[in-house]
This record gives C-alpha cells, structure tokens and sequence, in this order.
C-alpha cells in the first residue's frame, strides 16, 4: 500500500530567490575584479596620488587603532570609552549619529507632509511650488544658510540634513498616498477598525513601497551630504577628517576612510533595508 | 419585531455636468429580525449605495436608517461582505480575519474555526493572491461573520463565479445564516439566486431607486438550486409581474474561470 505524505497546503516553504539573493559570491568575486583592475592601472601608469590596495590596508589599521579626537573621550561611557581607542571608528561614529537623526527627522516630517499632500489636493495645489523649490534647492547653500544661522552645531548640521531631503520624502511619499486604495479603507470602516490598526495594517503597508524608496534615495542623499557639512562646519566626523588628510594630501588616508564608510554603508543596506524590504514584500511573492 | 427601518427621501451624487444625480428616492422598508432579504434590482439601482448607507459609510442622504433603533454609526458594527472580496494582499488569509475581529473573537478562535468551517484550515498562512477566486469569496465570508454581527450586507457577493463554486457558497452563507440567526440583507441582479436564498425579495425600480415590489418567498428550505418549486415560483413572478422583472431576468451572471489567484 502505498501512502503519500502532503505538504501542509498554502504552506511556501521554498520561494524562488530573487535577483539581489544568493548572488553573494558574485558580488565578492566583482570586488576582487575591480581590486585587480585597480592593482593594474598601478602597474601599468604608476599614477602618482593612486595608493596600493596594501598600503590603503595598512593605513586603515593606523587610523582603527590610533585613538580618536578629545570629544570621543568620555570615560563615564564603556561604549565611549571602547570607541575612543580608535579614531576611525569614533569619526564613523559621530557621522552616522549625525546621518541618522537627518534621516529620521527628514522621514518623520517627510512622511507627515507627503501624507497630507496626497490625500487633500487644495493642500497639493497650494504647496506643490513649494516642494519644487526645496527639490532644487543646493544642497551646499542650506548647509552654509544652516551654519550661518544656528552656529556651527550639531543642530545646524542635523537641520541642513533634514532640509534637503525632506521635499525628497515628501514627493515619493504624496504619490504612495495618493494611490491608497479606497476600497480597503471602506472595509476598516466598515468594520469599525481602530484608526491605529487602520493606519498600521491598511495605509502603512500600500506606503511602504513608497517610504522604502524614499528611505533608499534619502540614505543616499544624506551620505553625501554630511560629509560635505562635516568638512565646512565641523571638528569631527568622517568630513572632518577628510579636510585634514586633504590639508595634507594623505590620499592612503582619505581612501581608508572612504572604503570603511562605504562598508558601513553597505552593511545598512544588507543587514537592515533589504530584510526589512523581503518582510514586507513576501506578500508579492 | 423589526430590526431594521429603512425610510430614505433622496440620495443624490454630483453628476458630471455640475447638476446632481438622483440615485435613490422614496425608499422604505424594514426588515424583521432573523430574516434574510434580498434586494434586487438591474445595474445601476443603487443597491450598493443603499447598503453602503446601511452600514453606515455613507452617511450623505436624506432620511432615516435605524438599526434596532440606532443610526448606523451608533449600532453596533455589521457584517459587510462586498462585491470584491477586498482582502488585504499583504495579510495572510488568517490575519485578513483576525485583524477585523473583536477581542472576544480572537480569544475563542473564532477567525480559525470559521476559516477551518470554510475549508480554508490549509490557508491560513497564504496570501490572497494565491488564492482562486472562490476561496477568497470564502476567507471574505469569514471575515463578515467573525463578530457575530446582528446583520449581514452581502453586496453580489458571488458575482463572476462559475456556478457550483457559487452554489456552494450560497449554502455556506445559509448555514452560517441558520447557525448565528443574523439578519441578511443580500444585494443581487439575479432572479435565480435570490429565490434560492430569500425569505424575502424586495424589487428596487431603475434609478431613482426605490421599492416597486415586495415579494414573500414561501418556499420549504433547503432549496434545490433550478428545483422544479423554484422554477416555477421564478416563472409566476415573471409572468405576473412582467414590467418590474423586465430586462432583469435576462441579466445573467456572468461566468468566468474561477480559479482567478494561483494555487
């Protein structure tokens, strides 16, 4: 007799991987490509200002493990105390402090402004030069407006950010609210949802395409923007640093520097937006 | 005793050229508890805009709706099945039922044990879309009487399904009718279904509109769908009252391939 055993139906235990997955071994084997055309063109040109990949290794490790700037020495903080040892990490540290609250605050009132303009249109109408005005607005020029007007602070620094992406939030975001299916609004009425469950399991999930892709062009944005505020208004932060290697033309340093801020910023993209963006898309799948 | 009054002057919609569109106009009606009504009428009659009245989600007319003797919005929430299942795509089958469930509901089981009630035991973790049409109906179906409500509005619920997964859909919507004693009101354009289903029919007239019949079905339960009773309770009304029932009978459903979502 034979007897078949079943699967728990509508159960999907495999999915097909998408583009971006289980590609990690390509991905490495493109940066070993690209060390070996840098090598390369060391080789055959010689440039003078082009470091070798060892000599940028060996800088790296001088800067982690020289101690940082006397604002990272705060002896009451383990975490402090740990993160003072190194330099790099204390300069990495401050910046991506100071791009995180840009980017939280930009989405927040981003979110906030894009919602409203999505779904009232005399809103819309009103504000829309408005919104054009901050997209095109240099980035450069609010950061020395910033400076000039709140003082060379973190404050400053922390507005500028928030300034120049919020318009950037709030466009993509008024498009997702106003694509918010009214249909399924009709059932959480008619079903008496409360507006917390409403806004967390209607609105938030048809925005989340939408608050994905600003998050994504926003972190983009502020990346570079911040260093740019750091190198004109700072005295610590990645930024900083780089005004003081270029004072001294230390091009092994700025790369270190460069390379280990590129690996922190891919290591947001694979440990939090990408997970984050599978979880709430598997719906699709 | 009545446990829905329903007494609309007028509803109207802004039409196109600035003037305004006359969608329903001197309706009434009540509805008994436990019974289960069907209201029929051709497209366009403004059926769906009197059940959205009903459920209090369009509260923009003139006149009087009372649930056991409260406004829509004061009575305590209904059942609304609409025409679309209109499940959310991002929750799985389980969770498009729990997320409108009370308390009460959650902590007996009820979203699990109606969906297992519904054959869809299997799905509870699958999202809509792989789901096929008539399974979604079911997962819809659920999800309006998960609460237990006191009554049901059901919108052509079983539109564009091909008929045995629409008969047995029909009897799981009697089953559950008998099991928790609701007050349905139905919503269709077909004659056929509403014979099958209904205590009674009530015949709303092209726009504007309103009540023009008010028809007893006094057959026995369970009905046999195309039964020879119910043959021929369909060809009296059709011949005894031609000029409400013309056209409509004509109005067939429409049948499509059910199996719409992926499995």
């Amino acid at each position: 007799m034979v007897t078949s055993v079943q699967q728990p139906r509508g159960r999907t235990k495999v999915r097909p991987l998408s583009p971006t997955e289980g590609g990690g071994w390509v991905r490495a084997l493109s940066f070993v490509a690209l060390a070996v055309l840098w090598e390369f063109v060391i080789w055959a040109w010689a440039p003078r200002h082009l470091p070798h990949l060892t000599d940028i290794g060996q800088a790296f490790w001088t800067l982690a493990t020289t101690p940082g700037p006397w604002s990272c020495h705060r002896d009451s903080n383990l975490f402090w105390t740990i993160v003072s040892e190194s330099g790099l990490a204390c300069n990495l540290g401050f910046t991506l402090f100071r791009a995180a609250a840009g980017f939280f605050s930009a989405m927040i009132i981003g979110s906030i402004i894009g919602i409203f303009l999505g779904r009232v249109k005399s809103l819309d109408r009103f504000f829309d030069g408005w919104v054009v005005l901050g997209l095109n607005l240099p980035a450069l020029v609010v950061g020395i407006l910033c400076y000039v007007w709140f003082g060379l602070t973190e404050t400053a620094l922390v507005i500028a950010l928030a300034v120049n992406k919020v318009p950037l939030v709030a466009v993509m975001v008024r498009e997702g609210s106003a694509a918010i299916q009214p249909e399924l609004i009709q059932v959480a009425k008619a079903f008496r949802m409360s507006w917390f469950q409403t806004i967390r399991k209607v609105h938030l999930p048809q925005l989340y395409p939408y608050l994905m892709a600003s998050s994504r062009a926003g972190l983009a944005l502020i990346w570079k923007i911040v260093l740019v505020l750091e190198f004109i208004g700072q005295s610590n932060g990645v930024g900083f640093q780089f005004q003081i290697f270029f004072s001294n033309f230390e091009i092994e340093n700025v790369l270190a520097y460069t390379f280990s801020f590129i690996a922190v910023v891919m290591l947001i993209e694979t440990f939090i937006m990408r997970p984050l963006d599978r979880r709430a898309t598997r719906w699709r799948l | 005793m009545s446990v829905l009054e329903v007494d609309i002057a007028k509803k109207v919609f802004p039409s196109a050229d600035g003037g305004e569109l006359v969608a329903l106009s001197k309706l009434k009606f009540s509805v008994p508890t436990g019974q289960f009504t069907c209201i029929l009428g051709p497209s366009g009659t403004g059926k769906t805009t009197l059940l959205n009245i009903l459920s209090g989600l369009d509260i923009n007319f003139e006149g009087a709706v009372s649930i056991d003797g409260k406004t829509p919005k004061e009575a305590p929430p209904l059942g609304y099945m609409f025409q679309s299942p209109r499940l959310m795509p991002w929750l799985t089958v389980l969770e498009n039922v729990r997320v409108v469930a009370k308390d009460g509901a959650r902590k007996e089981g009820r979203p699990e044990k109606l969906l297992e009630d519904m054959d869809l035991g299997g799905f509870l973790q699958t999202f809509p879309n792989r789901l096929s049409g008539g399974m979604q109906r079911r997962a819809a179906l659920a999800r309006a009487f998960v609460n237990q409500p006191p009554m049901l509005l059901l919108d052509e619920p079983f539109i564009s399904l091909d008929t045995p997964v629409a008969d047995r859909l029909r009897h799981l919507l009697l089953d559950l009718w008998r099991a928790h004693n609701a007050t349905v009101v139905f919503v269709t354009h077909d004659l056929r279904e509403a014979v099958q289903l209904a205590d009674r029919i009530l015949f709303m007239s092209p726009s504007p509109g309103r009540i023009v019949l008010d028809q007893t079905v006094g057959l026995t339960r369970p009905r046999i769908s195309e039964g020879e009773d119910m043959e021929n309770f369909r060809s009296g009304l059709l011949r005894d009252h031609p000029d409400i029932l013309a056209g409509l009978d004509k109005e067939e459903d429409p049948v499509v391939a059910t199996n719409q979502g992926r499995r």
